[in-house]
């Protein structure tokens, strides 16, 4: 074991950052996309983190290696993950630093994370994937009994916030019931854990490495669809982006849109055709943290637009956006111009041919900015 | 307090006898103490009829001949060329783009049509994914497959799932649902309604061995055991779940030694053998019917196949041992041999056969493609028996944009 973890630091010491690295880090997630873009190359150029392209899949696996270089008691583990995953977010892992921290476990979601929540109580830094977030659910009561209590019900004597679980969500345009569902809602409801999602590559390395090391019990949703399809300029050391902050990804003034994940593609899409074609200026949030989340940004933004949408891939009734849209009306009755819009899914299982009808499309979104400033 | 103390003298006062205790109460006394090693048991024997060039073994019944007989022998024998063309073709077909996804059977031809073969056409099925050759034995056509796999409008699940997620009222086979082992349990259920129903139709439940590792096995064999129920538990032990190899998914000695522990008769089947699979399967279907008892076979086999089309064996399994099994484990091959030894099969018919087959594929899923996708009002139908107010108004919602 001594000579693995030395090898592995000989190998890795390159990516150890020290704080003005991570503050770097910080600062090129404050900017905007566009602002992103044009700063990529001055960045690249003067940090001593430097950035690579990377897409989502790749910007994981580097999160992963971070965090395993950086703490000798990390594991990685889950169904397939020894191969690098069936997303291949864990490639090359177990070549780099060994099967006693990379490793397959037996095919069972309840067992995975009742293995890591007991990992994490003794001490050591659990980092589980379960395949798809549609198959989490054998795990829900290790979830929401055990690792969301883990704390509370010993008055603070054990804790399990050494672990992360790592789940592929969302919807890829053919996935059907079970590829494709978006399960935040059912642990937002759930007091002691921590909900956390990503919108691009920046993202998702920074807030995971921040999960990871939080010490609560977290959740990662990495939304697939984005894997492959979204590139970015990330930087290949240490950095984290703090967890229960939401982000102003666009700043506008009449309307107010807040998602996370995926659907912020869609959002900014939507910002720019209806600024072009209609001069409607939208601010974009990005949530990031679901649980807990960031009720000041949000109120902030409301407070100034007095418009807000909400848009999510889960079904409408009962998801994320009705606990928003409540504690917006209590924030910002006043400011309200507009009655609140729930863009979501509608209240079905995730259908397979209809899934763009079924889906909070740029269309619907569009409805929905039209439906707010008309009203 | 005072009636508490009474009864404790009263039984005070019997004479000392020897204990049982309730969790284990047949177990005889030892003063010798012995840790019991996984190891010294040896691992159960696999029943095979055949060996890998179509040869009886020492001893065996000649199942293909004396009970099974030449016509349906060669039928069956059709009906697994049949399903290997179905997903030669298919599999093509999304490499194309034709449709999103499949999963084929290469390898398990026999597991799946011999216990097909075993059950009666009625009995009730529980199936994982890789069964749908069960479907094709019980009469479906190549449409029915093509229809679901397009999810058009002929499709009888009217588009919901991905390729692979068969169901037939019909053909008494359950709806496939993607979560690994959620169905052991349906099966226990449906054996214990049809027994109050007097049904003589039984229950077969279709899962991989790596399935078995899911919660859902363990409350289900056990439930089964406990309820007396005639559940028959048909484990497709192929030696992987999807990258991970069954040497990584359990230590013991596989599946079948399990079900010994949970009080479940149980037998290791060849289940590239199509006589041993369908005699297998034949024996547990009588034991567990007629004395209401659950079984559990272990059909052993190998996936020749890719897990899906999502996967890449390549990269977790080498040349050579994949080759040596499309080699030597073949169940179209064991089969062919057994049938052409005893001049029942004629090996120049089968390419033209095989010719014959694609060609009814191809034209099944040309004219699937080209049918029309169920309605998008459809999308609100089955959610509830009746339609609740809030999914009518989202369905208008949905009816409306679509014609502006
Ligand atoms: C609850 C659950 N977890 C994970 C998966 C993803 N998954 C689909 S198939 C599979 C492997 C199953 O292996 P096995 O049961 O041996 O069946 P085989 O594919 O070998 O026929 C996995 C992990 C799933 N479908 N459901
Ligand atoms: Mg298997």
């Amino acid at each position: 074991m001594n000579s693995i973890t030395s090898a592995i630091r000989r190998v890795v010491s390159p990516l150890r950052c020290n704080t003005d690295q991570v503050l770097r880090g910080c600062q090129f997630r404050s900017l905007s996309f566009a602002a992103q873009a044009a700063e990529e190359k001055s960045i690249e150029e003067t940090t001593p983190n430097p950035a690579v392209k990377m897409n989502l899949f790749t910007a994981v696996n580097s999160a992963l290696q971070v965090a395993l270089a950086t703490d000798d008691s990390a594991v990685v583990f889950g169904e397939d993950v020894a191969f690098g995953g069936v997303f291949r977010c864990s490639s090359d892992l177990q070549a780099q630093f060994g099967s006693e921290r990379i490793f397959n476990t037996p095919l069972c979601e309840q067992g995975i994370v009742g293995f890591g929540i007991g990992l994490a109580a003794s001490g050591t830094t659990a980092i589980a994937e379960i395949q798809f977030a549609d198959y989490i659910y054998p795990a829900f009561d290790q979830l929401v009994n055990e690792a969301a209590k883990y704390r509370y019900r010993s008055g603070g004597m054990f804790n399990c916030g050494g672990l992360t679980v790592r789940t592929p969500c969302g919807a890829v345009g053919h996935g059907g019931h079970y590829h494709s569902q978006s399960p935040e809602a059912y642990f937002c409801h759930t007091p002691g854990l921590r909900v956390v999602t990503c919108r691009d590559p920046f993202t998702a390395k920074g807030l995971l490495l921040a999960s990871i090391r939080e010490e609560d019990p977290v959740i990662f949703l990495e939304p697939k669809v984005l894997y492959r399809a979204s590139t970015g300029m990330v930087p290949e050391g240490d950095y984290e982006i703090d967890l229960g902050k939401a982000e102003v990804v666009r700043k506008g003034r009449d309307v107010t849109m807040v998602g996370w994940g995926a659907q912020i593609r869609v959002l900014l899409e939507v910002a720019e055709q209806v600024e072009k074609e209609l001069q409607v200026s939208c601010e974009v949030v990005d949530l990031q943290s679901l649980l807990p989340w960031d009720v000041d940004t949000v109120s902030k933004s409301v407070q100034k637009t007095g418009r807000l949408l909400i848009a999510h891939e889960a079904p409408v009734t009962s998801g994320l956006g009705s606990e928003i849209s409540a504690a917006v009306q209590e924030n910002c009755f006043l400011s309200l111009k507009a009655p609140i819009q729930r863009i979501a899914g509608y209240d079905l299982p995730f259908p397979f041919i209809h899934e763009k009808n079924y889906l909070p499309g740029k269309q619907r979104c569009t409805e929905g900015v039209l439906k707010a400033i008309d009203y | 307090m005072l009636r508490s103390t009474r009864h404790i003298t009263r039984h005070a006062a019997r004479a000392l006898v020897t204990i049982r205790y309730p969790g284990a109460a047949t177990a005889p006394y030892t003063s010798s103490l012995n840790l019991e090693h996984a190891e010294a048991v040896p691992p159960m024997s696999c029943f095979r009829i055949m060996n890998e060039r179509g040869k009886l073994l020492p001893g065996a019944v000649d199942y293909g001949a004396e009970v099974v007989g030449k016509e349906k022998a060669v039928d069956l024998f059709k009906c697994m060329l049949r399903l290997n063309e179905m997903d030669v073709t298919l599999l093509q077909a999304q490499r194309q783009g034709r449709i999103a996804f499949y999963m084929s059977t290469f390898g398990e031809e026999a597991a799946v049509i011999g216990s097909a073969a075993a059950l009666r056409d009625d009995d009730t099925i529980f199936a994982q994914y890789r069964e749908h050759g069960v479907l094709l034995y019980r009469g479906m056509n190549y449409d029915f497959f093509c229809n679901q796999c397009c999810g058009n409008v002929l499709d009888s699940a009217k588009g919901r799932q991905m390729p692979m997620h068969f169901g037939s009222n019909e053909k008494h086979f359950h709806t496939i649902s993607s979560p690994l082992a959620t169905q052991i349990p349906h099966a226990v259920g449906a054996a214990y309604s049809l027994k109050m129903q007097g049904s003589k139709q039984a229950v077969a439940v279709f899962f991989g061995e790596g399935a078995a590792s899911e919660g859902d096995f363990a409350a289900a064999i056990n439930m089964a055991a406990v309820m007396d129920l005639g559940v028959l538990f048909l484990c497709r032990n192929n030696g992987y779940a999807i990258s991970t190899r069954s040497t990584e998914q359990y230590r013991g000695d596989g599946i079948a030694r399990r079900a010994v522990g949970y009080g479940v008769a149980a037998l290791r089947v060849d289940g590239n053998d199509i006589w041993a699979t369908m005699r297998a399967v034949e024996e547990a279907r009588k034991f567990s019917k007629e004395n209401d008892k659950p079984a559990l076979l272990e059909l052993m086999t190998y996936r020749t196949s890719h897990h899906s089309t999502s996967d890449d064996s390549a990269r977790y399994r080498s040349e050579d041992e994949m080759s040596m099994y499309a080699q030597s484990a073949s169940p179209i091959d064991r089969l062919r041999k057994y049938l052409v030894a005893r001049q029942w099969w004629d090996v120049g018919e089968e390419e033209e056969f095989r010719n014959e087959q694609r060609q009814q594929v191809i034209n099944a899923l040309t004219k699937a493609e080209t049918a029309p996708k169920p309605g998008v009002d459809t999308m609100f139908d089955d959610v509830y028996a009746c339609k609740p107010a809030h999914l009518v108004a989202q369905e208008k919602e949905v009816t409306e944009r679509l014609r502006k």
